[in-house]
């Protein structure tokens, strides 16, 4: 049921990073329906206020729209799920160069141990 | 926003000991409030003069706008700690028991969220798990069209699949238009459904947030967050 929520975290946060890693892996697909708040509510066993709150800042950003009373959609608008899938790939890539960072490996060196890897 | 329930500068002592200290809390139309504190801080108490069971030493407390009385009562469906089902009926009795005394109680919703336990209408309430009557009593309490659900303790002591089935049958009844207050030592437990928490320690309020802007301002669950301050 649901899925595990790091409990030091603000659960919305969570919730956008989870659907947006759904549409970036096109699991939701340009104008497909979401499912409503409550079985979101239901499916990850969190408060309704908290998955609205979720969509709310998903919507601002461009990722979902809303079509008056008939639900919550996956936005058409390809560029803005590829500005936000770069931006994913950006900051992923600065928390990976970080650790390796304080592992005290450079680029060069990262890079060098990323082509020995299987 | 509306306010369900708003309890004001309440006070309530046993003899010379006060345990309820100047308690003031509301519970917003549409929002789950947790009521969170150790065993012994004044929560069941709390819980009792909301729904008219003990008297109010000082204060007030207001149910959709009106003083708590018998009238209230209707307003209210609440959850207590220990059952009081009458173990020698069977499920179907205890459903027209309820029907018969709350008017707002919905059979098909109750009837609907029993099937999910597949349980038997005619197995009588005595040969049942301690489990499997916690969950009959709050399908019973959550069956009820009721403004203010008020919850003690809804998880104490009862395995964790149960306690997934608790959660669920409290989200999938929980409308805009009602609001929950529940208690619980088991904060960790319940984290992920309450909007607001309300930390109490004998007998007083130390805390009352927004549950999402205290984890994100301590980075903390609020397990964590109550093992620190009480």
């Amino acid at each position: 049921m649901g899925f595990n929520f790091n409990g030091n975290v603000p659960i919305y946060l969570q919730i956008i990073e989870r659907i947006k890693l759904q549409i970036i892996r096109k699991e939701l697909v340009p104008g497909q329906k979401l499912p409503s708040v409550r079985d979101l509510s239901l499916q990850y066993s969190v408060n309704p206020n908290t998955v609205q709150k979720a969509l709310a800042e998903l919507e601002s950003l461009g990722l979902i729209f809303t079509e008056r009373t008939n639900g919550k959609f996956v936005t058409l608008d390809e560029s803005a799920i590829k500005r936000e899938t770069e931006r994913t790939i950006e900051q992923k890539l600065n928390e990976f160069c970080c650790s390796m960072a304080e592992l005290g490996l450079d680029k060069s060196e990262i890079i060098k141990k990323l082509n020995e890897k299987e | 926003m509306t306010d369900l329930l708003s309890v004001k500068n309440v006070s309530k002592s046993f003899g010379d000991k006060k345990v309820v200290d100047d308690v003031s809390f509301s519970v917003p139309k549409g929002k789950i409030v947790g009521l969170l504190g150790k065993n012994g801080s004044g929560k069941t108490t709390i819980l009792k003069m909301i729904n008219d069971l003990l008297t109010v030493d000082q204060g007030e407390i207001l149910i959709c706008g009106q003083k708590v009385s018998t009238k209230t009562k209707a307003l209210v469906s609440f959850l207590p700690e220990r059952t009081y089902l009458n173990p020698t009926l069977t499920v179907k009795q205890t459903f027209d028991f309820f029907e018969d005394f709350y008017s707002d109680f919905d059979r098909e919703k109750a009837q609907d969220l029993l099937n999910d336990l597949g349980l038997d209408l005619n197995a009588r309430l005595a040969k049942m798990s301690k489990g499997m009557k916690e969950k009959i009593q709050l399908v019973l309490v959550m069956s009820r069209r009721a403004s203010l659900y008020v919850l003690d303790e809804p998880l104490g002591g009862v395995d964790p699949s149960t306690r997934d089935y608790i959660m669920q049958t409290i989200l999938k009844n929980f409308g805009e238009e009602s609001s929950i207050l529940i208690t619980t030592h088991l904060i960790s437990d319940v984290e992920k459904i309450i909007d607001q928490v309300v930390f109490i320690d004998n007998g007083k309020i130390i805390l009352n947030r927004d549950a999402e802007e205290l984890r994100e301002e301590q980075n903390a669950s609020i397990d964590e967050i109550f093992r620190r301050t009480v």
